[in-house]
């Protein structure tokens, strides 16, 4: 059944607005989107003499006739002595190549009794269904320990060497002068981060979740977190990420994913693997609730590997949150 | 198949060699992304997925998107755009020169 209505209730329906925008009668999108004029790039005056003056310095070493006329002879022997050693490490590795074992031969040193106990009983003694992760994270943990403990290293580095410690002002700044070129809200990215960064996260979660049943596991996983995180901050900026993720949740997370690895698998470690049976059982080989301390594991590795790639951004791009 | 793997790793050796001649560091870097995503590809043929995703979400994502900052900080971006006419200017001056004389 339908029903007939008045005029004015009908300019009111968006089958109006759609029919008036369709044909040209009024630019729906005219003083509704946001769209800020780019500013003119702007640098203080001593900033600015600064960069010419070692500019200048720097053409004038290039462009210095009598010394380039010195030591144009070396430069020279600088460059035959580097392709020279160039061309000897590639023939070195070449000939190194040419040493190794063919590719998927029987008799090959790497078929012995280790990776056949792996794909014998990996499934039964690990219970991850993808044997990779089984060992990666059961049989070799300690290597992915100390994996993980690389990247807390390496983002302790980028902390030590780019944060602008206790100097508020010096930090505005350097937020000002990095956005300087771009426009204040990018409608554009912002409606495509809207769409993309949801499917992104769930993707990098089931990654993670699903590392013992198929490809994946907390690096990829983690990384592709990161991703998304850095995606959802250039679009909507710091202002809106820093309410869930500081340097303080930063701390907190890597101090909690490190620390639970560790007492996880310190303690098999300790006692030489001949520790008291599991308390999480191995479980049906396929069900994400099996493969006993994997899953956990899991998760710990990726937490640490898209707080890391995050924070790595973020101190390039601001030196502090 | 084979023919495919040969075309990607030549793909594979003439990036590799595109990213240390090219002189644009911006585009050295937009070489070394499209480097990463052949490596991947390569490694989803190896039959190694695991690896393909970290390839993909390291190499080509995260791993371009920081040298791009640090082009960015160190005024590397705009620099080349003034060095380009600046010399673009010098040349014009230097063709002009002569015809003075």
């Amino acid at each position: 059944m339908s029903r007939k209505i008045s005029e004015e209730s009908y300019r009111k329906t968006r089958s109006f607005r759609l029919h008036q925008w369709f044909t040209g009668e009024k630019d729906l999108f005219l003083d509704q989107v946001e769209m800020k004029p780019q500013e003119p790039f702007t640098e203080s005056k001593k900033v600015k003499k600064k960069r010419e003056k070692e500019k200048q310095k720097m053409l004038d070493q290039i462009y210095n006739l009598e010394r380039n006329r010195k030591t144009g002879p070396f430069q020279t022997l600088y460059r035959v002595v580097s392709v020279l050693f160039c061309i000897c490490m590639v023939s070195l590795f070449l000939v190194a190549v040419s040493y190794l074992p063919p590719l998927g031969d029987a008799g090959n040193p790497a078929n012995n009794e280790v990776p056949q106990r792996y794909i014998e009983n990996g499934l039964q003694e690990t219970g991850a269904v993808n044997i990779v992760t089984g060992m990666i994270l059961d049989y070799r943990a300690f290597d992915t320990l100390g994996e993980s403990h690389v990247l807390f290293i390496a983002t302790c580095a980028v902390l030590i060497l780019l944060r602008l410690d206790g100097n508020k002002k010096k930090l505005q700044e350097e937020e000002a002068s990095d956005s300087a070129h771009e426009p204040e809200n990018d409608v554009i990215l912002q409606t495509v981060a809207k769409i993309v960064v949801p499917p992104i996260m769930i993707f990098g979660i089931y990654v993670i979740l699903g590392g013992h049943l198929g490809p994946g596991g907390g690096f990829s996983g983690g990384a592709i977190i990161g991703a998304g995180l850095i995606l959802y901050l250039n679009a909507f900026g710091f202002e809106k990420t820093e309410r869930f993720f500081t340097a303080k949740t930063y701390k907190w997370m890597c101090f909690g994913a490190l620390g639970c690895y560790c007492l996880a698998k310190s303690y098999s470690f300790f006692t030489g693997a001949n520790h008291i049976e599991s308390i999480i059982p191995l479980g049906t080989p396929g069900a994400i609730l099996s493969s006993g301390l994997i899953l956990i594991l899991n998760i710990c590795v990726g937490i640490v590997v898209a707080g890391t790639m995050y924070t790595f951004y973020v101190m390039f791009r601001k030196g502090g949150f | 198949m084979q023919i495919f793997m040969y075309i990607l790793l030549g793909f594979l050796v003439v990036c590799a060699i595109a990213v240390s001649v090219s002189r644009n560091l911006l585009n050295a870097i937009a070489i070394f992304m499209s480097y990463s995503l052949v490596m991947s590809v390569i490694w989803l043929l190896l039959e190694s997925p695991d690896l393909a995703i970290t390839e993909a979400a390291v190499g080509a994502g995260v791993t371009s998107v920081l040298f791009f900052i640090t082009l960015k900080k160190i005024h590397a971006m705009i620099e080349m755009d003034d060095g380009g006419k600046k010399q673009e200017e010098e040349k014009e001056e230097g063709e002009n020169e002569p015809e003075d004389q």
